[in-house]
């Protein structure tokens, strides 16, 4: 929704000067990247789900643009032109427009055009405290541009990829299984195979060769592999190798004779996931499963407990809040804590507010390692417009 | 004076074969004025506005309700329009035009059979290549649809206007979506269909745009249109 009359467009002017007020005053630093970002970057990073809603065009030179659906990565790529090692602090704030193409056409609750307020803050190695202040200045900023009553609700990533770590799995399928977290169906659907024991199903010479790659050298295997393409005509073209397609073969060999996943493993993962209590219940729940369990996930729970110590010292209410196991599986870059901020009584699909860690995504923009990375954004219309309902 | 416009292929692979079947209906078009011209008249039918467009340009028509009838593959259909079922009405499919919109893969990947051991690859591929896989395809809709009814997500799409088979030798792709009629281009470019990969079984159809203004005249035009049309099929 942009601002079509003078009242709105000064309304949401003002409320930005106090989200960015809140956020200046706790030494971050006001930026504006471009409107206008290289399409590639976004394009490999977000995926096509968002791709889809993202406006890509050619320009006259024939450079392929987009208006940034978002504003994390634009403020991710300003940290990493200003320092390519990332190996700095930064604390960044920006208010401004992000464009997601509608395909029913847009609407109030789901606008084409929108104002994102927000915080990022990169190389911060006391994850735990700089989680804290992002909730902490998410909710002030809310707070103080009027929004009294609200309710956060969390999730955490990392807490997921522990728990499956510290389980008894191949590793062939805890790969499988973290990938496909950002899916639930499809997770669903790939644990009862596993747990049922199905074999994966290929065609008989295929599951014959994948068998004498296993049982022969597998040091050999590539060497069979190139045998077999070449008495079958199938000569080895474009950019995958002849090593990833062994390694897939060898893995597959491996679910052929592998036992099913032990129920009680799969068990443990559905129980996992159907946590949903306020944030200290939840941790004493999960430290239930795990300890039922058989396994140890005492260093994660110490460091989302940590994190709950510190909201509340920070003065972050948790009265009304929220963890969920399954919130923020729809959100593929994020790595460890995700929130986000609902007005009372208001729709969870359409929080005022989200945010998360993400420290794989700087590296995948060009940064040569992992950096510690947090942040949130303020959906200014719904915030505009859950105030005034209140009021 | 007009009361129905039917928009037909002006050109590409359907021009002809839709040509030749209103001509068996006994609805001959014809050119109206100058033979090069866009406007045209169906030869013994009043009150119908014959107009010669592209097989996109009818989709789009269709989609606005500036003609009534189009006829348009069912593929270039689904991949342009949001809302088929909101915007149009197939109302007879017409035995041409039929081609398949496949998800096609390098026949040297042996290790992959379906769509599910296609997201496989996509992990191992970013874990080698630090990228997704790309895609080929001039269907961008089709093909989001379709990975994600799969939970296919690893991937991201080239735009392929043109010889979107050979992406995959070229190295500018990892796979392709397009349309195949007797699989004898993808072979030749060593490619093989998934097994789970029909996206679509295409042909022509005659469709109809419910946002058009159909008065009593242009219902009744239409009906004559759609009884010849099945007539010929019977």
């Amino acid at each position: 929704m942009a601002a079509e009359s003078a009242q709105q467009f000064e309304a949401l002017e003002a409320q930005a000067a106090s989200l960015l007020d809140v956020f200046r005053a706790a030494g971050y630093e006001r930026v504006a990247p471009s409107l206008i970002q290289p399409a590639d970057i976004f394009l490999d990073q977000i995926g096509e789900t968002l791709r889809g809603r993202t406006y890509v065009f050619t320009d006259l030179a024939g450079e392929e643009l987009c208006l940034r659906p978002d504003l994390t990565v634009p403020v991710s790529r300003l940290y990493l032109e200003r320092h390519p090692e990332a190996d700095v602090e930064a604390r960044y704030c920006y208010n401004g427009p992000a464009f997601r193409f509608q395909p029913r056409g847009p609407s109030p609750t789901h606008p084409r055009e929108f104002r994102q307020a927000g915080i990022e803050c990169f190389g911060v190695a006391d994850r735990a405290s700089a989680d804290a202040e992002t909730v902490r200045l998410a909710t002030e900023a809310v707070r103080e541009a009027g929004l009294k009553r609200l309710r956060l609700r969390f999730g955490d990533i990392a807490l997921f990829y522990a728990l499956l770590d510290a389980l008894a799995l191949p590793e062939r399928w805890r790969v499988k299984l973290r990938h496909y977290f950002w899916r639930p169906p499809e997770f669903h659907a790939l644990l009862s195979r596993l747990a049922k024991g199905e074999r994966p199903h290929g065609n008989g010479a295929i599951a014959e060769l994948a068998a004498t790659l296993e049982r022969g050298a597998p040091a050999r295997a590539e060497d069979l592999v190139a045998e077999y393409l070449e008495a079958n005509e199938l000569p080895l073209s474009g950019n995958r190798t002849l090593g990833e397609i062994t390694e897939r073969l060898l893995d597959y060999a491996a679910d052929l004779r592998a036992d099913p996943l032990p129920k009680e493993v799969a068990t443990v993962i559905d129980y996992y996931l159907a946590v949903a209590a306020p944030p200290r219940e939840a941790v004493d729940r999960v430290a239930l499963i795990a300890k039922g369990a058989g396994v140890d996930l005492t260093p994660a729970l110490e460091g989302l407990t940590r994190r709950f110590d510190l909201f509340g010292e920070g003065g972050v209410d948790l009265g009304t809040a929220r963890f969920e196991t399954e919130f923020g599986r729809s959100l593929e870059y994020y790595s460890g804590l995700v929130f986000q901020i609902e007005a009372e009584g208001g729709d969870p699909t359409t929080p005022v507010a989200g945010g998360g860690r993400y420290d794989g995504l700087l590296r995948s923009l060009g940064a040569p390692a992992d950096v510690p990375a947090v942040g949130s954004a303020i959906h200014t219309e719904r915030l505009l417009g859950a105030i005034g309902e209140a009021s | 004076m007009t009361a129905l416009s039917i928009g037909v292929p002006a050109k590409g692979r359907l021009k002809d074969a839709a040509a030749s079947l209103f001509e068996k209906a006994g609805l001959a078009l014809r050119k109206a004025g100058h033979e090069r011209g866009y406007r045209g008249v169906i030869e013994g039918l009043d009150g119908v506005e014959v107009v010669f467009l592209s097989a996109a340009e009818i989709v789009h028509q269709l989609r606005a309700g500036r003609i009534h009838l189009g006829l348009t593959g069912e593929d270039l259909i689904r991949e342009t329009l949001p809302d088929v079922e909101g915007c149009v009405e197939f109302l007879a499919p017409l035995g041409f035009g039929r081609a398949d919109v496949v998800v096609a893969v390098p026949d040297c990947w042996i290790d992959v059979a379906n769509m599910a051991d296609l997201e496989d690859v996509a992990v191992q591929f970013a874990r080698q290549h630090g990228r997704r896989l790309r895609v080929a395809t001039k269907y961008l809709n089709l093909t989001r649809r379709f990975f994600a009814r799969h939970g296919v997500a690893g991937y991201r799409i080239v735009e392929s206007v043109g010889a979107t088979e050979g992406t995959p030798a070229a190295g500018t792709a990892e796979l392709i979506v397009d349309i195949t009629t007797t699989g004898t281009t993808l072979k030749a470019n060593h490619l093989k269909v998934l097994e789970d990969g029909l996206i679509l079984q295409s042909q022509a159809h005659l469709v109809l745009a419910r946002g058009a203004a159909w008065s009593g005249e242009a219902t009744s035009l239409r009906d004559v249109i759609l009884d010849r049309l099945r007539a010929v099929f019977s």
